[in-house]
């Protein structure tokens, strides 16, 4: 790489970016290179967003993008700019815990809770897109999400519980 | 882990993207879904001075039917080629494929133009398109060319895009029923794959190998014996007449041979693995 170009680049300007999180419009200027998950976190204080592998494995900083689940330590925050994000944090309503929520509770879809957040945005959004259909699919679907405690039985009776409680076998 | 600083430039469309392309030149990289080009710049094994993202650039996610081909934009994205009732029907192999790259996360960014761009032997889109004789159409400053898949890679992530090229479309004709199969082996489902097979059947079969060389390899010696009627065991033994795989930690080059020709017998048999 030639240093010629790169001196001729301003790598320092800050883009200035609009990002709808949680239904809240947030106008901020962001290095290129700032990650939507450091983003979230330490400029927004959204820290139900955890940082794991930091290598697009383990799933523990899912976030919806326009409702879609992604990793969002592989997402630049310049590339949401414009587009709706949802965290754990802008899950529940009024009226109390999302579904999905409800059922990780019910059904202990969680033990040491580290993988939670992620868990429960990836299952929100292969539920949404009808991914949820027995036990196999759920597990595939999930395949992005690492969790070290459960055995991830539960965690799939949960998201089954909270797509068709009928699909639960043993409820 | 965070990448080295660089410049950002949005392009508004191909031509913007073009114009970047051409000022920077082999500093600049493009930038799509992401999820080639930023895993490796956050491990710092590319630093581009410039990145250009053409992923808000209109007009290029589409999976259109076009008569006796489907034209699919750079831009689409791995989960709309696996939902596809077009692809499902038409082109089964390629909605497979696309069902099998990473996990929903990443299916929900990264995009066909940027898997194949990238050029990584690894990858599971290039080797479908190579079994279904894709045609893959470069836009550059002047004008558009295409050429099938077997010129557009050269060698590891090194393909037929001049600096200033863009990719702007992938043709796959349509196999409709024919039968086809495809085979993903890896330790864990997340994995790459250590050995991939993609099998299209019809009156021109192909096949394609994943991480059986510097660059996505096609079977053409199995593909003859295929076409000539040889029985799925013969026919699965040429697997890797043409490969060149190497060694790495998942696996030894004789144990990278050996599953090529079985997972290409399976895949004759129509077999798809998850």
């Amino acid at each position: 790489m030639s240093d010629s170009v790169f001196d001729d680049v301003d790598v320092d300007t800050m883009i200035p970016v609009r990002l709808l999180i949680n239904g809240r419009d947030h106008e901020l200027d962001v290095e290129p290179r700032d990650l939507l998950v450091l983003t979230l976190r330490d400029r927004l204080g959204l820290t139900g967003t955890h940082i794991g592998c930091e290598t697009t494995s383990c799933g523990a900083c899912t976030v919806l993008f326009d409702g879609r689940s992604v990793k969002s330590c592989t997402v630049l925050a310049v590339q949401a700019d414009g587009h709706a994000i949802t965290t754990i944090e802008g899950l529940a309503g009024d009226d109390g815990l999302h579904p999905v929520q409800d059922a990780f509770r019910r059904c202990h879809g969680l033990q040491c809770g580290f993988c939670t957040p992620g868990m429960v945005m990836a299952a929100v959004s292969l539920i949404d897109e009808g991914r949820a259909t027995d036990e196999k699919s759920v597990r595939l679907a999930l395949k992005g999400n690492l969790c070290r405690c459960t055995g991830y039985h539960n965690i799939v009776r949960a998201v089954l519980t909270a797509a068709d409680p009928s699909l639960v076998d043993d409820a | 882990m965070i990448p080295a600083p660089f410049a950002y430039r949005r392009a508004e469309s191909a031509e913007h993207a073009i114009e970047l392309l051409s000022e920077f030149g082999e500093d600049a990289k493009l930038l799509a879904g992401g999820h080639s080009l930023l895993p490796i710049m956050k491990l710092r094994l590319a630093t581009p001075a410039v990145v250009i993202d053409i992923g808000s650039v209109p007009g290029l996610s589409y999976i259109r039917d076009g008569g006796g081909e489907i034209a699919i934009g750079a831009l689409t994205r791995h989960v709309q080629l696996e939902m596809s009732s077009l692809l499902r029907l038409q082109v089964p192999l390629l909605r497979h494929a696309a069902s099998a790259v990473g996990d929903c996360q990443i299916r929900h960014r990264g995009t066909i133009g940027g898997a194949v761009s990238h050029g990584d032997p690894a990858a599971d889109i290039p080797a479908a398109l190579m079994a279904l004789r894709a045609t893959m159409v470069l836009q550059g400053p002047q004008s558009r060319r295409s050429m099938p898949i077997d010129d557009f890679y050269l060698g590891f992530l090194e393909t037929a895009l001049a600096p200033d090229e863009v990719l702007v479309e992938i043709r796959v004709p349509r196999p409709g029923p024919a039968p086809w199969g495809f085979q993903k082996f890896r330790r864990r489902s997340i994995d790459w794959a250590i050995v991939g097979v993609a099998y299209q059947g019809g009156d021109n079969p192909g096949i394609g190998l994943v991480n059986m060389g510097p660059t996505t390899v096609r079977a053409a010696a199995a593909e003859v014996a295929v076409l000539s009627g040889s029985a799925i065991e013969e026919a699965a033994l040429l697997a890797d007449a043409e490969a060149a795989p190497v060694e790495d930690a998942a696996a030894s080059i004789a144990y990278r041979r050996h599953l090529s020709r079985v997972l290409l017998r399976r895949a004759l048999a129509g077999e798809a693995s998850s």
